[in-house]
């Protein structure tokens, strides 16, 4: 990844080619402190693994908020999201409680919500704050908190501990973010959606996406799967991945918005790097335990 | 000890309300200005205090209503010490001009923020402009007038609830007023007015240098 850098840096002049090569760079910096954050995290312990998996749900759940339109009587849904529904999801996963975690959201925070909603009166785009609520609790909690439950999972033949696995997901993901930027930079020709995403091209999708597999299927030896099998269950992190970006960039383009945040040195915030884990994050997670039977 | 409280009571403020500047009409800076913004929550002068760069806070005044800041010793110690603000005494019931604090400052060079609607509006409205802002920008000509659109606020702390939800907060700074000798007061407040409004709407930020294309 370093190699690839300096490899890039020398070689381009142009200004736009330089802004590119600084834009590549700063992702690759960015992935690489989540990779080490979690790395570190990971050598803690489950519980420090969990409340920094809590704090990105909290911040990326907060960018979400912050630019979907909420009136005041949402004010209670909203508090109750943020400091009850958030840490509560987090801790049926400390306590392996997987029926009541894969529920919690969409069931009884599903039904109460509205309900409190309902109550406070106010009747004016009720439907729609609804479902913008229910969506972000779903898109940065629900989904995001699939990541860290692979550590509750019971793997019977996986001799290593759980975290890799963890590390493994978040390590492909990263390899396919930047992969699919560099292919789409140097091959990109046909645009997948212009409206949408204006980089996405077939060519990077394509291109990075098969080094990701590749990689992932090197990598078989940190998982509980043979190559064959790491190989598929890294193809659907990349496809996840990148449906996960896909989507949250239609969301975008709706809310009129360039980035989630700014928390990312000027280069997008939290929830601009976290949408591709979570849509590929809830896969992984049933693929893996629907692959090992308990 | 009462910077080290603003610090702190600042750094609160962020991580609560992430506090964001948004400099779209004019550049932060060492010239006397009016700030004048729309009111909609408790917390609308801590985040357009948190927002400003540090270097400009002490000499950058929020304008607070005596009737709420100075009721209790705490609530005047923040308003006061912690965020350098000024009261003023809206009641009408004192003798003197209650401009007088806020002008003996501007006298002095420094800056002010005031909020003209006088009280917390409510759902996204803006209300109509108390004639202190008109006041003091016709004693203190030379000092810039700058509209700013708070937006979140509202939704952090409501008007009638006590709980917090950490929403990101925006200030959006204008471009700055000028002042128009043929105006009467109504029809500049109006003026003031409408530019606030048009702040509101989601203009957002211009593309960063670096695309960060998805």
């Amino acid at each position: 990844m370093h190699g690839d850098r300096i490899v890039l840096a020398r070689h381009v002049s142009a200004p736009a080619a330089r802004d590119t090569v600084a834009n590549l760079n700063a992702r690759i910096r960015s992935w690489w402190g989540i990779v080490f954050v979690f790395g570190a995290a990971l050598l803690f312990g489950r519980v420090v693994t969990l409340v920094l998996f809590a704090i990105l749900s909290f911040l990326s759940f907060r960018e979400f908020m912050s630019l979907t339109p909420t009136r005041a009587g949402d004010h209670r849904s909203l508090f109750l999201s943020f400091f009850v529904v958030i840490p509560t999801q987090y801790w049926l996963i400390g306590i392996d409680w997987y029926g009541l975690f894969s529920i919690f959201i969409p069931v009884y925070v599903f039904l109460l919500l509205p309900a409190l909603s309902a109550m406070a009166g106010d009747t004016r785009d009720f439907l729609a704050r609804n479902a913008k609520l229910q969506w972000g609790l779903m898109l940065t909690v629900f989904a995001i908190s699939h990541a860290s439950a692979l550590l509750l999972l019971d793997l019977s033949r996986y001799r290593l501990p759980n975290a890799l696995l963890l590390l493994y997901l978040m390590i492909v993901m990263q390899i396919s973010d930047v992969f699919q930027y560099v292919f789409g930079k140097l091959f990109g020709r046909t645009r997948l959606s212009p409206a949408i995403s204006p980089s996405k091209t077939v060519e990077g999708l394509v291109g990075g996406g098969l080094i990701a597999v590749l990689i992932g299927a090197a990598l078989s030896g940190i998982t509980p799967f043979p190559p064959l099998q790491a190989a598929g269950m890294s193809a659907v992190i990349v496809i996840g991945g990148f449906f996960g970006g896909f989507v949250l960039s239609a969301i975008k383009r709706d809310l009129g918005v360039k980035d989630w945040g700014r928390m990312i040195e000027g280069h997008g915030g939290i929830l601009d790097r976290m949408d591709s884990v979570s849509f590929a994050s809830p896969l992984f997670f049933h693929l893996t335990r629907y692959y090992f039977p308990s | 000890m009462k910077s080290a409280l603003r610090f702190g009571l600042l750094g609160v403020v962020r991580l609560l309300a992430g506090a964001h500047a948004d400099w779209q009409g004019c550049a932060p800076g060492p010239r006397q200005r009016i700030y004048y913004a729309n009111h909609t929550s408790h917390f609308d002068t801590l985040v357009i205090v948190a927002a400003l760069p540090a270097e400009l806070r002490a000499e950058t005044h929020p304008v607070a209503a005596l009737d709420y800041w100075g009721v209790s010793a705490l609530r005047r110690f923040i308003a006061v010490q912690c965020l350098n603000g000024v009261l003023i005494d809206r009641s009408g019931q004192s003798s003197t001009d209650p401009l007088q604090p806020p002008a003996e400052l501007l006298a002095r060079g420094h800056s002010l923020i005031l909020f003209p609607e006088g009280t917390r509006g409510a759902d996204g409205d803006i209300g109509r402009f108390r004639s202190g802002l008109y006041n003091l920008a016709q004693r203190f000509p030379q000092a810039e007038l700058v509209p700013v659109y708070l937006d979140n606020p509202r939704r952090v702390m409501p008007k009638g609830s006590f709980l917090i939800v950490p929403l990101i907060c925006t200030a959006r700074f204008g471009a700055p007023l000028t002042l128009d000798p043929s105006e009467d007061r109504e029809q500049f407040l109006a003026r003031a007015r409408n530019v606030l409004l048009a702040l509101a709407d989601p203009q957002r930020s211009p593309e960063p240098a670096v695309p960060t294309a998805a």
